[in-house]
This record gives structure tokens, sequence and C-alpha cells, in this order.
């Protein structure tokens, strides 16, 4: 199904936040802004819902710290024991500040690989994907606001003006 | 204008008094025979074991006691070293105490030297609250000089190098002789003292001049003298975690012991910085500090917390994969004689503020730092209990009422110089160029 929407330019990220906040006060929906690089406090402005990376990343913390105690007990505990030190290699525990530099380093290897592989699932991003924004120019110094049109074009369009837009088109888009 | 209240006014007088009266009681109850230290020992020796184990591990004034290695002269020696810990304990009870405190006082000074020399936007809304906490460094220090003359005096048994006897039977430290010498000792605490209180009194000066003045030229020297101090304090903190703490076991050494007490340092000063902010908004004052500054403020004791405990295992996990006997001895005496504060603190220190602060909501609710830092400021108190204890009074410690007591009287000093010296200015700077990104700091 295809939708009208509006788009209306911005070249500064200050004018836009104003925008944001002017546009969300009118009881506007914003459907998306483009950026090129992350403005400051857009996110709460545009209402969206907090984050939730922080918590996977707590759990791919514990999961890589698990991976680390258990695998440390494979290879140097139960499989092949060694003698490092004279340091007794009996049980994990006797050994385990040894392995404290493991467990540290695959808790924080888990955290930030997984983190952005989630990431980059959830935002539905692969290699040799399509980008989806509008305007090539979002990529370089222009900020993107869109809006959907619900047979009020005309009144948004004023309102937009209002607002600072430097460019503001109508286009046709196909829903992904 | 901040005006102190005077409860909380009364309650420091009451804890400066609670706490000299026990520090009294514990000096008063030190043993001064050997007679009277080994009935000591006796009434309670089923609680500490047989004392001989200990004697093995905490042997520093041990093992080159006067005539430590003659079979017939070793129990009078031990009996000697027991009464000599014993009168150890309270006088180490109110060096702990007293360098605690202090140390707050310097940690705060540091990060507020960090501060001005970055030009951060987002804590001139704080420098006040430093301020006042900075000025506890000149009684503070002056104590802990004090302390380390007394020391040097021989009214005290903490620091076993400025034993002539000691040192004449040890050539280990006859080697250090150079560095560990009485005069020079002092000479070098008198010059770190100096520095600090210098930098303290010509910073705080410069910042209240800024307030009446037309122009940014004492915001710039205040950063001029700012970068200065921190190359100062870079070398001088270190020195003086050499002289004032690592010293008390003369023969054992630690290259990064000066980052390790650093650690402490800085994130006592951070808690309870957050702590007297939080304290101050509570009761109406700083009205533009907000969450956000809070939440900074609790995002770095967080981070320190967790740097204490990576130069806390990194100082740990070399001498035990290395196990070479002088070094591991450190170690072992701790584990053995003071297991349960060693490992507790790591608790407090790492645990607790990890699990507590994470969350980034939690960094914003007021109460739940000022509890957080309840237990980062009693855990890194039992972390310089642990440098000094097991070298000056053995397994012969405990937290008793000579221990408590240090740590009210100085909780009250400090409590009352740094709100008397709140009061002496306005809380919040007029004129530092960045007080307005500092007003309108959010996250």
């Amino acid at each position: 199904m295809a939708s009208k929407v509006i788009q209306a330019f911005y070249n500064d990220d200050d004018v836009l936040m104003h925008a944001v906040k002017k546009v969300k006060a009118a009881k506007h929906h914003i459907e998306e802004v483009y950026c090129p690089f992350p403005v400051h406090g857009l996110d709460k402005a545009m209402g969206l819902a907090p984050t939730r990376i922080a918590i996977t990343s707590f759990m791919y913390g514990c999961l890589g710290l698990i991976v680390a105690i258990v695998m440390m007990n494979y290879i140097m505990i139960s499989d092949w024991p060694q003698d490092i030190g004279g340091k007794p290699s009996f049980t994990y525990l006797q050994n385990m500040p040894a392995f404290v530099p493991i467990m540290f380093e695959l808790t924080v290897f888990f955290a930030a690989h997984l983190m952005v592989i989630t990431f980059y699932l959830r935002s539905k991003l692969w290699p040799f994907k399509k980008a989806e924004n509008p305007d090539v120019r979002t990529t370089d110094d222009h900020f993107i606001m869109e809006i959907e049109v619900h047979g009020n074009e005309a009144a948004l369009k004023e309102l937009l003006q209002d607002t600072g837009a430097v460019e503001i088109n109508i286009s046709e888009k196909s829903s992904h | 204008m901040y005006t102190f209240s005077n409860r909380l006014k009364i309650g420091s007088f009451i804890l400066m008094a609670v706490g000299l009266l026990c520090l009294g009681v514990g000096f008063v109850s030190a043993p001064s025979t050997v007679e009277e230290a080994k009935a000591i020992v006796a009434s309670h020796d089923d609680g500490h074991g047989d004392p001989h184990a200990a004697d093995q591990t905490h042997g520093v004034a041990d093992d080159h006691g006067a005539a430590a290695t003659h079979d017939e002269g070793h129990d009078a020696s031990h009996d000697e070293h027991l009464l000599h810990q014993l009168q150890n304990r309270p006088w180490s009870a109110l060096y702990v105490a007293a360098f605690f405190f202090m140390m707050i006082a310097l940690g705060a000074l540091a990060f507020y030297a960090i501060q001005r020399a970055a030009q951060a936007g987002w804590s001139p809304l704080l420098f006040r609250v430093m301020e006042g906490i900075t000025a506890y460094l000149v009684p503070g220090g002056i104590i802990v000089f004090v302390i380390l003359v007394l020391s040097v005096l021989h009214m005290n048994h903490l620091f076993v190098w400025m034993d002539s006897d000691v040192v004449a039977h040890d050539k280990l430290l006859q080697g250090k002789a150079g560095f560990l010498d009485p005069t020079f000792f002092l000479v070098r605490a008198a010059i770190f003292l100096g520095g600090w209180i210098l930098y303290r009194e010509y910073s705080r000066k410069f910042s209240l001049a800024q307030d009446e003045a037309s122009d940014n030229s004492n915001f710039v020297k205040n950063f001029r003298i700012s970068a200065a101090f921190l190359v100062f304090y870079l070398i001088t903190e270190s020195m003086m975690s050499w002289d004032w703490i690592m010293s008390v076991d003369p023969h054992w050494f630690s290259t990064l012991f000066g980052w390790y007490l650093f650690a402490s340092m800085i994130v006592s000063a951070i808690t309870v910085i957050a702590m007297v902010t939080i304290y101050l908004k509570s009761k109406g004052y700083l009205e533009d500090v907000n969450d956000s500054h809070i939440h900074d403020l609790a995002k770095y004791m967080f981070g320190f917390s967790i740097f204490w405990t990576y130069l806390w295992f990194s100082q740990f996990m070399l001498i035990w994969y290395a196990n070479i006997p002088e070094e591991v001895t450190y170690f072992v005496t701790r584990i053995e004689d003071y297991n349960l504060p060693f490992f507790g603190m790591v608790a407090m220190n790492f645990v607790f503020p990890v699990l507590l602060l994470m969350n980034s909501d939690y960094k914003r609710i007021n109460w739940f730092v000022i509890m957080t830092g309840i237990v980062i400021l009693a855990g890194h108190y039992m972390d310089i209990f642990n440098m000094i204890m097991p070298a000056t009074v053995g397994d012969q410690w405990y937290i008793g009422i000579p221990e408590i007591g240090g740590i009210l009287f100085f909780a009250g000093l400090f409590i009352f110089w740094v709100f008397r010296a709140l009061t002496t200015a306005p809380l919040q700077p007029k004129r530092n160029p960045f007080i307005e990104e500092s007003r309108h700091f959010h996250y």
C-alpha cells in the first residue's frame, strides 16, 4: 500500500530539534527523522520508547562470563591440566585468579559484539541492503522530517514552513 | 549563602567528642608492659588462635627484630613484639582514620584540578562544594603530619624502619636507608603538603576573585595553576603513597601502589562530593544542580570503583602468580589474618557499586546514590585499614573502640570543617564563563 508523506528538509540540528518539538506539540505523528549524524536528545523529543539494548548487553555479558568459565574449566582443569608456575590446577577455584583476565575479556567481547549484531538485526541493516533514506542529502548536511499526510496537506505545509524548513516535498511512499 | 544548620554543627561536635573519648580509651587501655600484653591476648586467645602461626605470617617487624634468629631469645622477642603491636593499635586506628579523611580532601582537590584544567562545562556549579571539601586538607594534612612527626620521635612503632636498632640488623633496610631517612621523610611530607595546600588556597582565591572580576583573567590563572598542580600532584601523590603507606611494610614494594591509592582516593572523594551535593540540595540550596549532575558523579563513582578493582586485582594477580616470597608475604598476611576485611572490601568496593549503579536510572535516584556512597566509603576505609594494620598490629586487629573512635572523631571534624568552609562563600559561582553551560547541563 502506498501512502503519501510530507518531507521537510532542515539544515541545522537546533532548528530540527525545535521543529520536532513544535510538530509534536501540534499532535502530528512523526514517521521518521533522517540525520547525517546522531542528534542529542532527538529520541526523547520524538517520543520514542527508550532503548532496551542495554538489557541485552547485560545478558550478553553474563553469557560471555559463563562461556569463559566453562571454556577455561574444560581446557585447563578437566581436559588437559597444566602446571604453570606451580599453580594448583586441581579445581577451577584454586586457579581462578589466572582466569580472571579471560573472564573479563570474554564478558566485554560478548557484550560488545553481540550488542552490535543485535543492533544491526533490530534496525534491519545487513550487507548490500538498499539505503532507505529518501534523499542523498541526509548523508551530507540535511535533515529530513517525514510526516504521513491524511488530507491535511496544506495545514502541515504551513506548520512546517513556520518551523524553518528549507524545502518541503510531498512524495508517494510504498510501505516497507 | 549557606548557613551551617545548628543540628549538623551539634552533630559534628558530638561525633568529635565521642570519637575523642573512644580514642582516649584506646590509648589508656593499651598495655605498657609485656605482662599486660600477654594478659590481654590470653583473655581472648581462643578467638585469635595460635599466636605463633601469626608470628610467621605478619613478621615484617619480627623478621628483622633484634633477636629474631636466636632461639633462646625468640620467646622474649615475640612477647615484646606482641606488646608493640598492642601499643600500636590506638595509633594505627588514629592514623588510618586521619589519613582516610585527609585523602578524601586530597582526592577532591585532584578532581577539582582536573575539572579546572579540562575547562569542564558540566561541573562549575559544583566547584564551591569541591572547594568546601578541599578546605579540610589544611587541618587534615596537618594532623597527619603531626602523627608522622610523633612517629619519627618514636612515640609509636608504626614505621619500623625509623627504629635504628631494626635497621642495624637488616641488610635490606640499610640499602633503603638513603630514602627512608626520618629527616628526609619529614622534609618530603612537608613539601607534599605545602604544595597541595598552596594550590588549594590560590585556586580558591582566584575562584572567589573571578566572581567579582570584569574579565576572565582569574579563570585563566586558575586553569594554568591547575594544570601545573596536576603534574606536581601526580608525582607527589605517588611518593606520598610510598612514604606514608607502603613504608609500613618496608621490605615489600609494588610499582603500581601510587595508582592503587589514587583510585581509592578519587572514588572516595567523588562519593563525598556527590553526598554533600545531595545533602545541600535536599536543604534547598544549589537549585540549579539537577539530576544530570548527580548522574555524572554517580557515573564516576561507578567507573572509578571498577578502576580500583582493576588495580587491586592487577597488584594481587602478578604477585600471586610470580609467588616470590618477599612479595607474596604481603598477601599471605592479608588472606590469613585479614580474610574478612580483605575480601569484604572487594565486595563493598566492587560488587556493590557495580550492581547498584549499573542501571542508568538508578544513578539519578539521589537516595540510591547516598546508600551506595556509604558502602563505598566504608569499603575504602577498609582498604586503608588493610594497607596499614597488617604491618603495625598484625593479627591483633579488631574493629573496636579505638578504630570506631578514630572514624567518629575525624568524621566530626571533617563535617565541621567542610560545612563551615561552605558558609564562607556563595554556593554558586557568579562569573565562571561556563556557568551557563553547567546550568543547562542535561543528559
